[in-house]
């Protein structure tokens, strides 16, 4: 649905994204992560024919996002950071509007706008004025705007951005909805809310792709990130170097708590050493309060590969 | 040409969402009633060969108004797209940057033609109060009209084009009266001209808004201005349509 080939884009002095390459076939909602100021929405505003890249490819759906920027944008839905709405409309009239831009019209036209009303939730706020709508309303209609010419694919930049927890997990629902027809590429910073709605993971830092998988297999290489927590009462103070003993385990590092020690074993990437641990415990009669295996979350992915000294 | 119609209406109904319109009718309406009254107590003092139409449009006080008009209605236009964000929603929808230019350019045409409607109830109210026959002629209505619309198209499409530059509507206010009152002054040099040659002084005279509202006003219609609004309002739309697409390379 999206490919992009070797893209850049340079601002005067500074390159936003270098040579990125990455595919979105149809059907998938995958995650655009990265720190601020990573190219994401360059990137983002680049398939939406918003602005153009320095060289590279991008298409949609088979047509070139410059020179089919058109056709392009027709099967595209997006949803552009803080969603710029016009204060001064109503909601419907705005979604009406839109809709026609998007070459919605005749009968269709008020079915596709009560449609996306009913599904992002805005019907009781159908006859208000945009401006004098909350942010968590805002963002709904600037989602159903992005929905309204029922488009293959949604690009969303943050869409839960500066919504409360309620609001961001109603947003996070209908977006999985979303996904059972639609092909979904979004942003954000929100790591579990990656985790719950993607099926995939694009992490771009600098510019650059760091890794592009699902987030369970992002988490099975980083397991050594996380790692066993064992609280014992070892009674010898060699239980640290006894530990390291173990094949696989990487390091391990102990707090005191009173006469209870909480060590946590770091193991090498796919690596399950519980069972090991275990017995070890058991051989040499260490009291144990507390064995388990802490997984790596993507949180840990995010920040080991776009950590910076 | 749905989706152009679909930027136009709602370029023309945005002026009404806010107050602006209002407030700009209120202005306008203000301003131009009183120099009709000044053109009518001007006519009453005692004979005269000026028609009521010359008193309301050949005089200082219209085109104090006029040249305010612009960039109040034209302001907006671009600036604000620019400055609220609404411009990537707008671009990213499948329109074209040219169906963009245009709308705007038509809606606040459309605006300024809305603005004169009122006037020509002095002229009907002047008729029927007064049955002063000789003081009001047909070709002079025309004339005059004619000549608001193509002074209209022209100095909307100036306005346009500062609001195209700039994303604060002040500074596109500012860009807009400056543009256009060098405009209204250069057809003035004439006057201050005296040691010039006289086609020099009928060059600048050719191009006066003022000097063309006064024959206008009396119902003569030259093709000459025409022929300058028509191509002067072309090119300003084709740079502004030209600036509007660098938005792209400096984003």
């Amino acid at each position: 649905m999206i490919k992009v080939e070797n893209l850049t884009k340079k601002y005067a002095g500074f390159t936003a994204i270098n040579n990125i390459t990455f595919e979105v076939g149809k059907g998938e909602i995958v995650g655009f992560l990265g720190p601020n100021g990573a190219g994401k929405s360059t990137t983002m505003r680049i398939l939406s024919s918003f602005m153009p890249a320095t060289s590279g490819k991008a298409s949609i759906a088979g047509y070139d996002v410059f020179e089919k920027s058109m056709e392009a944008r027709t099967r595209l839905g997006y949803m552009p950071e803080n969603v710029p709405l016009y204060m001064d409309m109503r909601v419907t009239e705005y979604l009406a509007y839109r809709a026609q831009l998007k070459g919605v019209t005749g009968r269709r036209l008020k079915e596709r706008v009560g449609d996306v009303k009913e599904l992002c939730g805005l019907k009781e706020v159908q006859n208000r004025i945009i401006g004098t709508l909350s942010k968590g309303y805002r963002q709904r209609v600037g989602l159903a705007d992005a929905l309204v010419h029922e488009p293959d694919l949604l690009i969303l930049d943050e869409p839960t951005i500066g919504l409360d927890p309620n609001q961001i997990r109603s947003v996070r629902e209908l977006i999985k909805n979303l996904g059972k027809h639609h092909t979904i590429l979004l942003s954000t910073h929100i790591l579990p809310e990656v985790e719950a709605t993607c099926s995939r993971v694009i992490i771009i830092n600098r510019g650059r792709i760091e890794a592009s998988d699902t987030p369970d297999n992002l988490r099975r290489q980083l397991r050594g990130a996380g790692g066993i927590r064992l609280e014992a009462n070892p009674g010898t103070d060699d239980a640290v170097a006894e530990l390291q003993k173990i094949a696989g385990v990487k390091d391990v590092t102990v707090q005191e708590e009173g006469e209870w020690k909480r060590f946590l074993v770091r193991a090498d990437a796919n690596a399950d050493l519980r069972e090991e641990v275990f017995r070890l415990a058991a051989d040499r009669k260490w009291r144990v309060r507390e064995l388990s295996q802490r997984g790596a979350t993507l949180e840990d992915v995010f920040v080991e590969m776009t950590h910076t000294e | 040409m749905t989706k152009f119609f679909t930027l136009l209406g709602r370029e023309v109904k945005s002026f009404f969402y806010s107050p602006i319109a209002y407030v700009v009718m209120c202005f306008i309406l203000f301003l131009t009633g009183f120099d009709f009254w000044w053109g009518v107590s001007l006519l009453d003092r005692g004979p005269s060969d000026m028609t009521v139409v010359q008193a309301f449009f050949d005089t200082f006080f219209f085109w104090m108004t006029y040249v305010l008009i612009f960039p109040l209605i034209t302001m907006r236009s671009f600036s604000e797209e620019f400055n609220l964000g609404t411009i990537e929603s707008l671009m990213t929808a499948p329109v074209k940057d040219w169906q963009v230019v245009m709308a705007k350019w038509m809606g606040c045409l459309i605006f300024y033609i809305i603005l004169w409607i009122p006037t020509t109830v002095y002229f009907w109210v002047f008729t029927w109060a007064t049955q002063a026959q000789a003081a009001h002629a047909p070709g002079a209505y025309a004339g005059s009209y004619l000549l608001l619309l193509l002074m209209g198209m022209f100095y909307c499409s100036v306005g346009c084009f500062a609001s195209v530059l700039t994303k604060n509507q002040i500074i596109a206010a500012v860009i807009s009266l400056v543009m256009i009152l060098v405009l209204l002054f250069a057809g003035l040099l004439q006057y201050v001209m005296l040691d010039v040659s006289g086609t020099m002084r009928d060059v600048f005279g050719y191009f006066s808004p003022i000097e063309q509202m006064s024959s206008f006003s009396n119902g003569i219609i030259d093709s000459r201005p025409i022929a300058w609004y028509l191509t002067m309002t072309t090119l300003m739309l084709v740079l502004t349509y030209q600036v509007f697409q660098t938005r792209k390379w400096k984003v």
